[in-house]
């Protein structure tokens, strides 16, 4: 088995054969291919979104995505819920000495892939090699530049009492899915990450409308803990009801098998948008037109009541907190 | 504490066996069950089944609720 | 549908029993729901709003993470000092406080800790890394104490030396007695833990009732359970009759499991446990038999730790014996919260105090 060796990262020959043979072969354009050290862009005049994000997921492979996949489109999809064109993304690699050249090109293919589908180019990258013992594996950052559209004018201060809480699919798949491959925890399931490309659809939704206040991809901490952060920046309160909040019938069931809440666990491939409440069943219909927005909904509402807290109204008619995830998500016996 | 959920035994072979629930599949160990069969439903706790539910009996809880269905 | 659990989430059905339970009701009522799965469904459902002013749904000592003292906590920690050795625990021990630190904080530290979900994983990790000594934190009680019983069993059978246990295991009925025999104890009847009881079966109960004069509802935990359980509580105790009712009749028979039984009492035997908040109880611990010390952790390590003492404020034996509150304790929201708990209570996301905090505020 080829494996990545301190020589890979030492800038040398093997480095060079490594960016050429590997990286340029999946991810290369006009850009890209220019070599610079720097990526020269031409840019619209106008503002900018700029983000970073790094990937350390485990498993590297998970069914429904990969790390690579996963690099790309929560990229993208940050800069989409600023109300961006994703353009221009970079990424640098850590490698563990020892990691498997398969599995590299296996990753690095499927970032390839998935920046053509976004419509994005890679224009910049970085790859370094640890020690054994010193990385696990792979792991990636990235940084992502996208165009604000003029007219799209989205921000935390827009968001008012009354204004509509909505999801754009159905919570938990990412994590689910990810959590049926981890040692120690295995089930099988024919649930897939949500892992996918929102910009299209998100484009496509905010060109119909003037509804859309302000949007937030549910990633770590799930929706909950999403919620809790538009709360705290915002100063208003959220209150949202159980029955309408989408969960696949599997992702509960492996909720129930585990002790675990469908809403603390990541998404990739969904956002949650707080409209105007006359626009929010319009919103809801032009996600339904798009794969990835069928099970759209309006979960809730924006309130002055309890300001920076998330209430969860049951089915029974109870209420109660929705707190931050405080720590990592476990599955209990208790 | 004792968090533990009804599955439906798809397997069996020896002291393991594979639960589903709604789609979802899970091994798990008999250990502590005698007679049981592919199509009993069975309380999963930790990895272990630890009683089969008794369908006849739940029977009776169903239809203590019709009673509250009933009451309009 | 997931078959045996929505069937008994009818929203409509849930509001009418509710409705019958207010309708009967009409002097003030004390349940105890002893189990810590109970006080979380029982929350989180809203189940004590829907019941009416008269009665108070009190949490019990039913929660083996709250109730596992920071004594053994530290022991636990101790353990995982040792050189090549895994310390294997359920998630729901991972953040307990001990004297000083914490599982997770140890493993950010360099030591090696898994969580799992089943201790049949760690028989699993045992057998394919035979260098390592892979310790179980077995907590729990009876529903739980049965399957470290037979994995110890399978551990044996299939000569897995690497696995080891550390047994912090307790029982409920001399716990049950020492709540309701305290002087301040003012329960009126108990919500029975149901899931404990498919094991135990019905008979542990009858001392509690008979002797004490006190109701026993052994429920399920699904929201129409819950209320049915204290429907069927009301209705006894407004009409002065003292009995013990099963409503979770679909998984609690009289017998309870007797091979389940029977394989914990091959590898366990009773001894005096220390319970957080309530001191030691008599016979209300689990310890590895001789038999069976090959696979016992103590027998290999040294964990003996100087004794803890409880801050300062702290009323968490009140609260698990059902006679105060958290809103009457000084330190619950302020320096005692689920990111910094200070007591029993507080520790697991199912004790009466981390319950209030996230349902009930």
């Amino acid at each position: 088995m080829k494996t990545i060796t301190m020589d890979h990262g030492s800038g040398g020959k093997l480095t060079h054969n490594l960016i050429k043979n590997m990286f340029f072969k999946h991810m290369g354009n006009d850009i890209l291919d220019r070599c610079d050290d720097s990526a020269k862009l031409d840019m619209e005049k106008g503002k900018i979104a700029f983000t970073t994000d790094s990937f350390v997921i485990k498993p590297l492979f998970f069914p429904g995505g990969d790390i690579g996949k996963l690099a790309i489109c929560g990229t993208v999809n940050d800069l989409a819920v600023s109300g961006a064109i994703p353009k221009y993304i970079t990424c640098g690699f850590i490698l563990e000495e020892g990691f498997s050249e398969t599995e590299l090109e296996k990753i690095v293919g499927s970032m390839g892939k998935w920046a053509k589908h976004a419509n994005v180019k890679i224009v910049a990258g970085d790859t370094k090699v640890v020690e054994k013992h010193n990385a696990d594996g792979i792991f990636i950052n990235t940084s992502g530049i996208g165009i604000i559209d003029k007219n799209i004018s989205l921000g935390i201060d827009k968001i008012k009492s009354g204004n509509k809480v909505i999801v754009s699919g159905t919570l938990g798949d990412h994590g689910i899915s990810v959590l049926s491959k981890r040692e120690g925890i295995k089930f099988d399931t024919t649930l897939e990450s949500d892992c996918a490309p929102l910009n299209f659809m998100i484009r496509e939704m905010l060109s119909y409308t003037n509804g859309v206040l302000f949007m937030r991809d549910p990633t770590r901490g799930g929706l909950a803990t999403t919620l809790n952060e538009i709360t705290a920046e915002s100063g208003m309160g959220i209150i949202i009801e159980e029955k309408t909040i989408p969960v696949k019938e599997e992702v509960r069931s492996a909720c129930e098998l585990l002790g675990m809440d469908p809403l603390y666990i990541a998404n990739e491939g969904k956002v949650i948008i707080i409209s105007e409440a006359p626009a929010a069943e319009r919103i809801v219909d032009l996600l339904k037109i798009h794969k990835l927005g069928q099970d759209a909904a309006v979960i809730g509402e924006v309130t002055s009541v309890n300001p920076g807290k998330v209430y969860l109204r049951t089915k029974y008619g109870g209420e109660y907190i929705m707190d931050m995830l405080t720590g990592e998500q476990l599955p209990r016996i208790c | 504490m004792c968090w533990a959920v009804p599955g439906r035994m798809i397997e069996i072979d020896g002291t393991t066996g594979i639960v589903e629930l709604s789609g979802v599949k899970k091994d798990i160990a008999l250990d502590l069950l005698s007679d049981v069969s592919i199509g009993d439903y069975v309380l999963v706790h930790a990895g272990y089944a630890i009683k089969k539910v008794d369908e006849e009996r739940a029977k009776f809880t169903i239809n203590f609720f019709k009673g509250f269905k009933k009451d309009a | 549908m997931l078959r045996y659990l929505d069937e008994y989430r009818d929203a409509d059905v849930c509001k009418k029993i509710a409705e019958k339970i207010r309708c009967i009701s009409t002097k003030p009522f004390n349940i105890m729901e002893v189990c810590g799965g109970h006080t979380m469904a029982i929350r989180k459902n809203g189940i004590h709003s829907l019941v009416g002013e008269n009665i108070n749904l009190i949490s019990g000592p039913g929660c083996p993470v709250c109730v596992t003292s920071i004594r053994d906590i530290d022991r636990v920690l101790k353990l995982a000092e040792a050189k090549d050795v895994v310390i294997c625990s359920f998630g729901d021990m991972m953040n307990v406080p001990g004297s000083d630190t914490s599982l997770s904080e140890a493993r950010a530290l360099g030591a090696e800790v898994k969580t799992v979900y089943s201790v049949n994983d760690v028989l699993a990790f045992a057998k394919k890394d035979p260098g390592k000594r892979f310790i179980f934190i077995s907590i729990g009680f009876e529903t739980t104490a049965p399957l470290t019983a037979a994995a110890i069993i399978r551990a044996r059978e299939e000569k897995i030396l690497n696995f080891n246990v550390l047994a912090l295991n307790k029982t409920m009925p001399k716990a049950i007695k020492a709540v309701l025999g305290a002087e301040d104890c003012n329960i009126d009847a108990l919500l029975g833990p149901g899931h404990v009881s498919t094991i135990t079966g019905i008979n542990m109960y009858k001392p509690v009732v008979y002797d004490m004069g006190i109701s026993c509802c052994i429920s399920g935990f699904e929201p129409m359970d819950l209320l049915r359980s204290i429907f069927v509580l009301t209705d006894l105790f407004e009409k002065d009759r003292i009995e013990i009712v099963n409503a979770y009749e679909r998984v609690v028979c009289d017998e309870g499991n007797l091979k389940a039984l029977k394989i914990m009492e091959t590898v366990f035997e009773p001894v005096t446990s220390e319970w957080r908040g309530l001191g030691d109880i008599e016979g209300s611990g689990l310890k590895i038999r001789n038999e069976y010390s090959d696979f016992d952790a103590e027998n290999f390590f040294d964990i003996e730790v100087p004794e803890t003492k409880e801050i300062s404020g702290c009323i968490c034996g009140e609260i698990l014996r059902g006679t105060k509150t958290p809103e009457n304790c000084s330190l619950f929201g302020s320096i005692c919260t689920p990111l910094s708990p200070k007591g029993a209570c507080m520790v697991s996301s199912e004790g009466t105090c981390a319950a209030w905090y996230k349902y009930a505020r």
